[in-house]
């Protein structure tokens, strides 16, 4: 009895490694940036080349930074929760314009509503790269102080929005 | 007088040239030899970092415009004068320790870098054990045998221990 107790105890453990392992997705990378400042950036505004924004501006509120892109079919997905989200007036909402034309994300914007409160235009993509942005859309939580506490990696859905970027945004905005 | 003034002028200015000549092709080269070396580190790094967006493919390999963007950042890094090492952790820093092809030696990957070394031992200690307990088996044979030894196959029993 006890000769087959010891080799099924490993199966079962393999298969319920190997279940958890379907179940991740590998396009989810932690981000080192949770719970550290937000990189300092200075960038030309979408929709006023001549203004800026920058981190700092943002200082003592709570904000999301979205990036997002005219080119990225997906960013559409989410734009109208977006749109939802910014009529709440819970949360500042920044766009990072990443890798665009001002054309075309000025266009996009016109077409589709626009979300933001002001969009930085990123058309080479450093700030991206510093926000470690790998696939658009990715959206940061950040909180009063500057410090990033979350990263969405991907189209927002209402799920997430309403059961971890809400909650969040509450608890954030009470400190 | 004049002539001897006018040889040495002639011989120090040949001089001058020929020590020009030979400073500017060696710098020449110094900038093509640097622009290699550089190109080599290069190469040798994003072969080292995992592409994002591709995730089963290197830096090196992937033409994706997230990874043509790093190569260039790292280019112009090391370009600067950052040390690989630094270039590392440039990326390290944004994308985690998920870049690396390598991963570092600590707490978090001990079970990794360890992991097959235990169960490597662990089967040896278990293959031990096994043979160890094989070895007893003759003797308690041997005792079966003493009490009925037409029960046990005679190749199988040493033999001084067959008959009483």
């Amino acid at each position: 009895m006890n000769r087959f107790l010891i080799p099924l105890a490993v199966f079962v453990l393999l298969i319920v490694l190997l279940g958890i392992g379907l179940h991740l997705n590998p396009h989810e990378v932690p981000s080192p940036l949770i719970n550290k400042a937000a990189p300092n950036f200075q960038l030309s505004q979408l929709q006023a080349p001549d203004k800026f924004i920058a981190p700092h501006d943002l200082k003592g509120q709570v904000w999301l930074l979205n990036v997002w892109a005219s080119w990225c079919e997906s960013c559409r997905l989410e734009h109208g929760l977006l749109m939802d989200l910014s009529n709440q007036h819970l949360v500042a909402i920044v766009g990072l314009n990443y890798r665009d034309s001002r054309l075309n994300g000025i266009n996009a914007l016109r077409e589709l509503g626009n979300p933001y409160q002001v969009s930085g235009f990123d058309a080479d993509g450093r700030v991206g790269i510093d926000f470690g942005v790998y696939g658009v859309p990715e959206t940061f939580v950040i909180d009063k102080a500057g410090v990033i506490r979350y990263k969405q990696i991907g189209v927002l859905t209402p799920e997430t929005i309403a059961e971890k970027l809400i909650p969040l945004i509450r608890e954030l905005n009470r400190v | 007088m004049s002539k001897v003034i006018s040889i040495l002028l002639t011989s120090f200015v040949s001089m001058v040239i020929v020590v020009l000549m030979v400073v500017s092709t060696t710098s020449q080269a110094q900038q093509v030899d640097t622009n290699a070396q550089l190109e080599q580190r290069l190469s040798h790094l994003a072969s080292e970092l995992r592409c994002l967006v591709c995730q089963n493919q290197t830096l090196a390999d992937s033409n994706a415009q997230l990874a043509l963007d790093l190569k260039k950042e790292l280019r112009e890094k090391l370009a600067a004068g950052v040390t690989d090492q630094q270039a590392i952790d440039f990326m390290v820093q944004r994308y985690g320790d998920f870049v690396l092809y390598k991963p570092r030696l600590q707490p978090t990957t001990w079970l990794l870098w360890f992991g097959p070394f235990i169960l490597l031992l662990g089967g040896l200690a278990l293959l031990l054990f096994k043979i160890r307990r094989q070895e007893d088996v003759p003797e308690a044979l041997a005792v079966v045998a003493e009490v009925a030894p037409d029960r046990v196959a005679p190749d199988r029993v040493a033999p001084d221990r067959v008959a009483p």
